[in-house]
């Protein structure tokens, strides 16, 4: 297949995620911007207004990069995790692509920029209703779009493991519920590992998406827990070890192939 | 000599926590010809249509389409094939004429070139008043023949069909035929599985019966039909089908 019509593939796969996003915006778009309301409100403002400044900063403000970075994680993650996983099992139309001669690559590179539209799509969302609870200033914006796109894209890559390897609901439901949220919220979204006694500071550190949320912080206040450059190796070392798995996927035929 | 349209030869597939579904399947069908591949539930049929098109891999034996060989240049192979599947697999919340654009697109085609040739192959199909219509909305023949525009979207050389006709009334069923016709005149080569055997006895140029993953007939439909034996019909006394059925009868029963 020609690269001109690898690309012509690539965005008819990209195209129908995004077509799919749209069209069902009240399972895709809003359900994030709704919670978002709810965190702004009570721990922005009801709790904030007591917290007073965490970190040098309004509260709300501290919170603001990691809700927004809660919503990008889950529905990067949840987006491509379900749509893989309905077309292998449900409609099965899969086949469509798989009787093509699209590239493995180009498949997975569609399912993944849909996935990334979706996480930096409600990121932006989230960021702009987060304006009518706060004005939040962005110190290092390039650093804050980088990791806003990078972290879209390392649980795009994520959730299509998921997809590929989940046998029912309960397949791609587990991770997002049992790992991904515990991870998230113990990532530091609503604190500074600081506040945290040292034992569990220590164990902060093994969480990757505490320096996915610190170095988006780092982006928006300027500060963050640990090192920006930190954050960005984590994030990349992330993405590295998740396009090899899906890179093996690419070899073995996406595990959908009998 | 033109090319064959499908060599298979000596093709085998076990499947990871299953049987032996093919045993060392030969097979050829010609470029240009209406090929019937019969067979029983679980013969091993849609597992052949499955290696060929990309979405069972073999254990061993060789495929090659129009001179190709699939482990060897599988995006040239696929871009050959058009399969209509025998379960109904697209989206069902898409429209039909977003159904083919996008199947277009996973070909190369662009949406420009793609647009007109669905509208084209849906009303020549009979859907020209369901371009927007919302997939599951749609009547069980003609998401059928939903699944026929689809797999002719980028004008393949070899159209595969999985049980087309499954489901469909008779009248429609005829119609369909009709269609199927017209594309082989117009130089595509058919695979057809079906377990209507008038319509293979109707169609098909060139029949192969498939039982547990072995070929069990294999030849023209004159040289199949040949194999009949009045002597052995049902008669008067009970029901008689046609005789291409009761040849399928005989060689798919004997189980041994």
């Amino acid at each position: 297949m020609s690269f001109d019509k690898q690309l012509v593939a690539l965005y008819t796969i990209l195209r129908k995620g995004v077509v799919r996003i749209l069209r069902i915006w009240p399972q895709t778009l809003l359900p994030s911007i709704v919670t978002s309301v709810l965190y702004f409100a009570v721990f922005g403002n009801i709790l904030g207004s007591r917290i007073g400044n965490f970190n040098g900063v309004p509260y709300i403000l501290f919170v603001v990069p990691g809700l927004v970075m809660l919503a990008v994680i889950t529905n990067a993650y949840m987006d491509v995790a379900t749509t893989f996983f309905v077309s292998k099992f449900f409609s099965r139309n899969i086949d469509e692509i798989l009787v093509s001669p699209t590239p493995s690559l180009i498949i997975i590179s569609g399912y993944i920029l849909s996935g990334v539209v979706r996480g930096t799509a409600v990121g932006i969302l989230v960021l702009l209703v987060s304006l009518f609870f706060a004005l939040p200033s962005i110190a290092h914006p390039l650093v804050a779009i980088l990791f806003l796109i990078l972290s879209s894209l390392v649980f795009a890559l994520a959730g299509l493991i998921n997809g590929i390897y989940a046998k029912n609901f309960d397949g791609i439901s587990i991770v997002p519920t049992f790992v991904l949220t515990p991870f998230v919220y113990l990532g530091g979204v609503f604190y500074s590992i600081k506040s945290l006694p040292p034992s569990w500071q220590t164990v902060s550190l093994f969480n990757p998406i505490f320096y996915i949320i610190n170095g988006f912080r780092y982006g928006f206040l300027g500060t963050s827990d640990v090192s920006p450059l930190t954050c960005v190796a984590v994030l990349l070392g992330l993405m590295l070890v998740l396009l090899g798995a899906n890179w093996y996927f690419i070899r073995t035929g996406l595990g959908l192939r009998q | 000599m033109a090319q064959d349209a499908l060599l298979i030869t000596d093709l085998k597939k076990k499947y990871a926590d299953g049987p032996e579904a093919l045993k060392g399947v030969s097979l050829t069908v010609p470029a240009g010809d209406f090929f019937a591949l019969l067979g029983p539930n679980g013969a091993g049929k849609t597992t052949i249509i499955g290696i060929v098109t990309g979405l069972v891999t073999k254990t061993s034996g060789t495929v090659s389409v129009f001179g190709i060989d699939t482990d060897e240049e599988p995006e040239r192979t696929r871009s050959m094939i058009g399969l209509c599947g025998q379960e109904i697999n697209f989206d069902p919340f898409m429209k039909p004429r977003d159904i083919l654009v996008n199947q277009a697109g996973y070909y190369g085609i662009q949406r420009r070139i793609a647009i007109p040739r669905a509208e084209k192959l849906l009303n020549d199909l009979g859907l020209g008043d369901k371009f927007d219509q919302i997939g599951f909305k749609l009547s069980g023949g003609m998401k059928r023949r939903l699944m026929i525009a689809r797999a002719l979207i980028h004008e393949p050389k070899f159209l595969v069909l999985d049980e087309p006709t499954a489901g469909v009334d008779v009248e429609l069923r005829r119609s369909m035929w009709e269609y199927l016709t017209t594309l082989t005149k117009g130089g595509i080569t058919i695979l057809l599985t079906t377990h209507y055997l008038e319509e293979a006895e109707r169609l098909a140029k060139h029949v192969a019966i498939i039982n547990k993953g072995e070929i069990v007939a294999n030849g023209t439909m004159e040289e199949i039909l040949a194999l009949h034996d009045p002597s052995t019909s049902l008669g008067a006394g009970g029901y008689s089908g046609g005789k291409l059925e009761e040849i399928f009868i005989k060689l798919t029963s004997n189980n041994s």
